[in-house]
C-alpha cells in the first residue's frame, strides 16, 4: 500500500517536471500547444498500456503516476475557459475539438496496437 | 530550480489522487473519482490563477510549483480517455458518451464558476 503510493508519487514527480517543459517550450501561441502535445501523446501512451496489461507495479509507477500527471485536465479547461473569454470562438471550437477527439482516437489506438504486446 | 518545485508539487498531486481512487467510488462503474478530481481541479485552477496568486504574494516560483505542478498533476487526461474507451469497449456507451459531455462541458463551468468566484470576492 504504501509502496504503491510511493511509486504513483515518483511518477508524479517526472510526469508534472515533463509536462511543464512541454508548456514552456510549446505554450507561446494562441493555442497551447505544449498542453495538447501532452494530453494527445499522454492518452496514446496509456492506451497503449492498458492494451498491453502490464504489470501492477508498472501501471502505478507509469500510468497513474507518470501519464497522469504529464496529462493535465484542470489546465485544458483554463485554456478553453479563456479563449472563451477573449472571444476566440473558432479557436476554442479547435481546441476542444482536436483535445477530445483526438485524445479519444489516441486512445484507441494506443490500447489496439499495445494489445499486440500482451 | 522551478523543475524541482514543480516536480515535488507533482508528486503530491499524483499522490493525491490515487488515494482518492482507491478510498472513494473504487467499485463503481462510472468513473466518478476521476471525474470529482477533475471538476475540483478545474474550479480550484481557474480560482488559485485569478485571485490567490494575486492577492497572496508568493514567490512566482511557488506559485507555479502549486497551480501547474499540484493541480496539474492531480488532474488528469489520459485517465479520462482511457476510461472512455474502456467504456465503450464493455458495451457502455451512453455512459462512455455522458462521461466525455460531464467532463467537457462541467469542467469548463467549473473553471469559469472559478473566475466568478474570484470576480466577485474582489468586489466584496
Amino acid at each position: 500500500m504504501a509502496s504503491h503510493i510511493l511509486l504513483v508519487g515518483i511518477g508524479g514527480f517526472c510526469g508534472a517536471i515533463v509536462r511543464y517543459f512541454f508548456s514552456r517550450k510549446l505554450n507561446s501561441g494562441k493555442l497551447p500547444v505544449g498542453t495538447l502535445t501532452v494530453n494527445l501523446s499522454g492518452a496514446f501512451l496509456l492506451g497503449a498500456m492498458a492494451g498491453a496489461n502490464l504489470s501492477t507495479t508498472t501501471t502505478l509507477l507509469l500510468g497513474t503516476g507518470f501519464l497522469g500527471a504529464f496529462t493535465t485536465f484542470s489546465t485544458l479547461k483554463l485554456e478553453m475557459a479563456q479563449l472563451q473569454l477573449k472571444k476566440e470562438h473558432r479557436l476554442f471550437i479547435l481546441y476542444t475539438t482536436i483535445t477530445y477527439g483526438g485524445g479519444i482516437a489516441l486512445a484507441y489506438l494506443g490500447y489496439w496496437l499495445g494489445s499486440f504486446f500482451r | 530550480m522551478i523543475y524541482l518545485w514543480v516536480g515535488c508539487a507533482g508528486m503530491f498531486g499524483a499522490m493525491l489522487r490515487y488515494l482518492i481512487g482507491i478510498s472513494f467510488f473504487a467499485d463503481s462503474r462510472f468513473p466518478w473519482a476521476t471525474l470529482t478530481i477533475n471538476l475540483l481541479g478545474s474550479f480550484l485552477l481557474a480560482w488559485l490563477t485569478s485571485y490567490v496568486f494575486k492577492k497572496v504574494r508568493l514567490s512566482p516560483h511557488l506559485s507555479t510549483a502549486i497551480g501547474t505542478g499540484f493541480v496539474g498533476s492531480f488532474t488528469t487526461f489520459s485517465t479520462l480517455s482511457v476510461e472512455t474507451i474502456s467504456l465503450f469497449q464493455d458495451g457502455h456507451n451512453f455512459l462512455a458518451m455522458v462521461y466525455v459531455l460531464v467532463s467537457l462541458l462541467g469542467g469548463l463551468t467549473m473553471s469559469h464558476l472559478g473566475f466568478k468566484v474570484s470576480k466577485e470576492v474582489q468586489k466584496s
